[in-house]
């Protein structure tokens, strides 16, 4: 570990050149903002589709959802499914290839976990160098990729719960599997709402995302 | 500066206007599926373009929907079963669903019913319920999954398809089966699903002569399909290589459906 950061600081300090270093890389900004798209369309209109046979006792209102009924909320859903994977691959791929998983993400431990999460907390935690996440950051970036990974594998559940029976199975059969991946639009909302207050009050972490720096 | 130009009065988008007013007449707004309210207006605010009103995204969205369709074909294996259940899955009562009320359900008279056969198939002739009942018949206790996403198990007794198919000379290379019910409804099934060997002339459920509430006198059961696509009533079937839609497929369901 500790051999790897030396080199990629100063290959950082060379890409950044005069006018700040490079946080947020291009291909990152971008795969994020398409994410960013895929999901609210995903979420929205699956919103809508949860409306046509409800697992609580609750509707979405029609305010906040898309594609006017189940026949367009399921088009919609079945749209954006494809760039929400297609994208989703490409980061997964990237991101490990690129080793930025290991090097950002890594390592997480209980007690650093703990420490930020009291610091931040008590509004003691610093964001001075965003090129380096925190541990709770850190906790969280690694959990919602989990939780990216469950959602879009128990939606193949659900769609294909004959052809692909050996994955419905894994989530409890094709009612479980509804559950699941209710639970898992319910925790990324729950990311949504978190990550969203943070970029707003930390505005040169939504720059570092946009521009880049 | 294309937005300024689509404003009717000063501050109100008459596309909007328009989406309001068709929220007023049901039919039109069921067929008008693009409409999202506000949450769509808020949408084409923030980017500045209408993304999402145009007609243009509406014909993006059926152009994915073909694209699903062969991407199911594809995936859909021929030889992959649906899971079965012992009986003591079988969801009691099981429900009924259409898109009108139990009430106002087909009656068919069995007596005077006849299914008429058509298109691709050496043998032409209609066949009568009795004629119907004689052909050998397999029971199944499958999941059936509606589009809306609920599921209730089921226990279904009927002729494979398959066998009907060869018994009339089908020609099995067409591209569909297309079936009619009493009270009008109307779905394409690719041939695959149709030769599946699940794929069934339902006659009966949970061994009784089929009530009206699921289809009398004839069902087609599709465990590897949604629900709206194990058409219920069944009056006729047509070979054919034409895609001549359906009731839920023309407003916009997915054609494949697949599960």
């Amino acid at each position: 570990m500790s051999a790897v950061t030396p080199a990629l600081t100063s290959s950082r300090d060379r890409s950044g050149s005069s006018s700040g270093k490079i946080i947020q890389p291009a291909w990152i900004r971008s795969l994020h903002w398409i994410n960013a798209v895929a999901m609210i369309v995903m979420i929205m209109s699956g919103w809508q589709i949860y409306n046509a046979s409800p697992l609580f006792d609750f509707v979405f209102p029609a305010s906040i959802t898309l594609g006017g009924w189940l026949g367009g909320a399921l088009l919609w859903h079945f749209a954006a499914m494809w760039l929400l994977m297609v994208n989703g691959l490409i980061y997964l791929t990237l991101g490990f290839a690129t080793g930025r998983f290991r090097r950002k993400l890594l390592p997480i431990t209980a007690g650093g976990v703990v420490d930020d999460a009291k610091a931040a907390l008590t509004g003691r935690l610093s964001h001075a160098d965003l090129s380096t996440y925190n541990q709770v950051q850190k906790l969280l970036y690694v959990g919602i990729i989990l939780v990216g990974i469950v959602i879009v594998l128990s939606g193949l559940s659900i769609w294909k719960p004959v052809q692909l029976q050996w994955l419905t199975a894994i989530f409890g059969g094709y009612d479980f599997a509804r559950y699941v991946h209710f639970a898992a639009m319910a925790s990324i909302v729950g990311f949504l709402i978190v990550h969203v207050t943070l970029a707003v009050l930390v505005p040169k972490s939504l720059r570092a995302m946009i521009i880049g720096r | 500066m294309g937005r300024i130009r689509s404003l009717l009065i000063p501050g109100v988008d008459k596309k909007m206007l328009v989406k309001d007013a068709s929220r007023l007449m049901p039919d039109l707004t069921r067929r008008r599926f693009i409409t999202g309210g506000a949450s769509l207006g808020a949408l084409t605010m923030l980017t500045g373009c209408d993304v999402v009103d145009s007609s243009s995204a509406e014909d993006l969205l059926k152009h994915v929907s073909k694209f699903n369709d062969a991407v199911q074909a594809l995936i859909f294996n021929p030889n992959t079963l649906a899971p079965t259940f012992p009986e003591s899955a079988i969801t009691k009562p099981f429900p009924f669903n259409a898109y009108y009320s139990e009430d106002e359900a087909p009656e068919v008279d069995g007596e005077d019913y006849r299914f008429e056969v058509s298109g691709l198939v050496q043998n032409k002739k209609s066949w009568t319920l009795d004629e119907l009942y004689k052909l050998p018949q397999v029971k199944q206790i499958t999941r059936h999954i509606c589009v809306e996403g609920w599921s209730a198990i089921g226990s279904w007794t009927g002729t494979p398809l398959r066998d009907f198919l060869k018994l009339v000379g089908a020609d099995t290379t067409a591209k569909y089966c297309w079936f009619r019910c009493a009270e009008g409804y109307t779905s394409p099934i690719d041939m695959p699903t149709a030769l599946h060997p699940q794929t069934q002339m339902t006659f009966k459920f949970a061994d009784e002569i089929l009530p009206r509430a699921y289809g009398y006198p004839m069902k087609i059961r599709i465990p590897t399909k949604l629900g709206f696509k194990n058409p219920k009533y069944v009056v006729s079937m047509e070979v054919t290589n034409d895609y001549k839609g359906g009731y839920w497929e023309d407003q916009g369901y997915n054609s494949f459906s697949g599960s």
